[in-house]
């Protein structure tokens, strides 16, 4: 749907990392973990397309969204005060699957970077299906470029998660990349996860694919595109997905990561 | 007061949705009434499938943005079979958009198979899509039909013995003289003509100095492009007998009232349907605001009223 929502906050949290706060009761009612919003961010003719953000987290009849300034979009974004209206389209997009039967064992959630705002909703929404008596902690996976650019660290340990950190320049935990350190992980402590989730960067995600397909864990991925409208009618931001081998080449459709993802298994990407 | 004739075509106003911005209708369907549309015209159709263009396939530009999808769509007879459906239930007028990839004779193949077809109000002819190459050419195709009057002329002729439905042609921007093309494409039996398409165009990131579409260069839409669409109308429409369809920026009342001004005799949104989805019934409720309000009856009083 295409609504008015009134903005409550919107806040720097870390250098150029921004937390929005929306008012927007009809679209949290629809809201899954992995679904995005596509948002005006000026009602001048300049930027001239809408932004899509993932949905952070969800309080109420409150849509969060995390940012960070990457454009001349995102900066116009960060500029809007409280009590003005955004124009925004959602929930798009297909999210996360996460039925009861693979919350059994252990959950994995690796982030890379802004790819930590849809994991945050998920990980809440998990913790509601879960088993109270499960006595498997879950485990959630931070990659960033520097401490100061680790987001959402305690929320995730206020839920019950345990969390590692994986730096760029080693400012902040395992100095590495994320993949990195849950390779180190699956290896050190044997882990069997039943689910990986991760979002992030590509070149991020293509090597933690590959990583998971080795050890045959089953990987949902939330691919990050450019978009035009979001909606699944222009065909702008697409991605190749695997469909039948034949004669040992892999034949590949587009399909639209608007639409039918963006949330993706990552055995069918063709990266 | 709103209704207009596009040759046999009636619409109940004269607003369309123009093609490759607006899928086959159903992806708006949650955004907006579509019944209220005067026309829907669907993402262009070929005869096989055609997977379309690699990726970066668009990107912001001033004002506007570039494309090259490559004409992405599931061929003529999964059309029919899966996407029609949706088109066959709304009660609104469907223009089927055709092109050819190898030989402009696949239009008239495709032609036949909708004339056969009773949801398919008419046929407009994508001559001018800038972002197909030739089966086997890595260049895209050295010239469009659209650059070239006596190509158009051969091929609506072609195509108007095929069919009886009513034909639009679309035309390209990307010509020295779009006049010439557009008589070309009236003598040869088109009912009305389409314009304008997309301007040939392109964008370089200057930090890893590449271009910006994987496929180089591709068609900017968008405001950007509206004073240029404008002009090609008004051009036209001084040469041409056939209504003419406006298009290139509409993105508001008063954009599309422009094009009326200069000889359309009806509109279609194309990007701006990726801004707001409900641009289009925006603008026919703005339509009918700007008649009553300057005591105009007919909106097609209004068609080439230019002062001057």
């Amino acid at each position: 749907m295409q609504t008015k929502a009134k903005v409550i906050k919107n806040i720097e949290v870390a250098p150029k990392y921004y937390r929005i706060i929306l008012f927007c009761p009809q679209i949290v009612k629809e809201a899954l973990p992995g679904q995005f919003l596509e948002i005006k961010v000026t009602e001048k003719i300049e930027p001239f397309l809408r932004r899509p953000f993932s949905i952070n987290r969800i309080s109420g009849k409150h849509i969060e969204i995390l940012y960070e300034i990457k454009g001349k979009g995102t900066r116009l974004l960060s500029r809007i005060r409280a009590g003005n209206y955004l124009d925004i389209i959602g929930p798009l997009g297909n999210g996360f699957s996460y039925q009861p039967k693979l919350s059994q064992g252990k959950i994995i959630l690796v982030a890379g970077g802004m790819g930590v705002a849809p994991l945050f909703f998920l990980a809440g929404k998990i913790k509601e299906i879960k088993n109270q008596k499960s006595k498997i902690k879950n485990l959630v996976l931070i990659g960033a470029k520097t401490k100061k650019q680790v987001l959402c660290e305690q929320e995730f340990k206020k839920m019950g998660y345990e969390v590692r950190i994986a730096t760029d320049d080693g400012s902040g935990g395992f100095k590495g990349t994320v993949t990195e350190l849950l390779k180190k992980m699956l290896s050190d402590f044997g882990l069997r996860p039943s689910i990986i989730y991760a979002c992030g960067p590509r070149p991020m995600l293509k090597a933690l694919s590959v990583l998971s397909a080795r050890r045959n864990i089953n990987t949902q991925v939330s691919l990050e595109e450019h978009m035009a409208c979001g909606i699944g009618a222009c065909l702008g931001c697409v991605v190749k997905l695997k469909t039948q081998k034949s004669k040992g080449k892999i034949d590949f459709e587009y399909r639209r990561v608007c639409k039918d993802g963006p949330v993706f298994d990552a055995r069918e990407v063709v990266w | 007061m709103m209704a207009v004739n596009l040759g046999k075509l009636k619409l109940k106003n004269p607003v369309m949705v123009a093609s490759g911005t607006f899928g086959y209708a159903e992806e708006f369907s949650g955004f907006m009434d579509l019944r209220k549309l005067g026309a829907v015209i669907t993402k262009t159709i070929t005869l096989k499938p055609r997977p379309g263009n690699p990726m970066p396939r668009t990107c912001e530009t001033p004002a506007g943005m570039l494309n090259s999808i490559g004409l992405e769509n599931p061929g003529i007879e999964d059309f029919l079979k899966k996407k029609s459906d949706y088109l066959k239930k709304l009660k609104v007028p469907i223009i089927v958009s055709i092109a050819s990839e190898d030989s402009p004779d696949e239009f008239i193949t495709l032609a036949k198979r909708l004339d056969k077809e009773y949801f398919v109000s008419a046929i407009e002819l994508n001559i001018s899509c800038p972002n197909i190459k030739k089966a086997g050419s890595k260049r895209k195709s050295e010239k469009l039909i659209a650059q070239d009057p006596k190509a158009t002329y051969d091929l609506v002729k072609k195509v108007r013995k095929a069919t009886k439905k009513t034909l639009i042609t679309k035309l390209s921007p990307n010509v020295t003289d779009i006049t010439k093309i557009a008589m070309a494409a009236e003598n040869a039996g088109s009912d009305t003509l389409s314009l304008i398409n997309t301007l040939g165009a392109m964008s370089i990131d200057i930090l890893n100095k590449k271009p910006k579409l994987a496929a180089i260069t591709g068609g900017l839409s968008g405001p950007a492009i509206r004073p240029v669409a404008l002009r090609m109308v008004w051009e036209a429409y001084r040469k041409v007998k056939i209504p003419l369809i406006g298009l290139g920026g509409i993105i508001d009342t008063e954009s599309a009232i422009e094009f009326f001004l200069a000889g359309a005799s009806a509109v279609a949104v194309g990007t701006g349907n990726f801004i707001n989805p409900k641009t289009s019934l925006e603008i026919i409720e703005g339509i009918k605001k700007y008649l009553s309000a300057n005591k105009i009856r007919d909106i097609r009083k209004i068609t080439g009223a230019l002062n001057i």
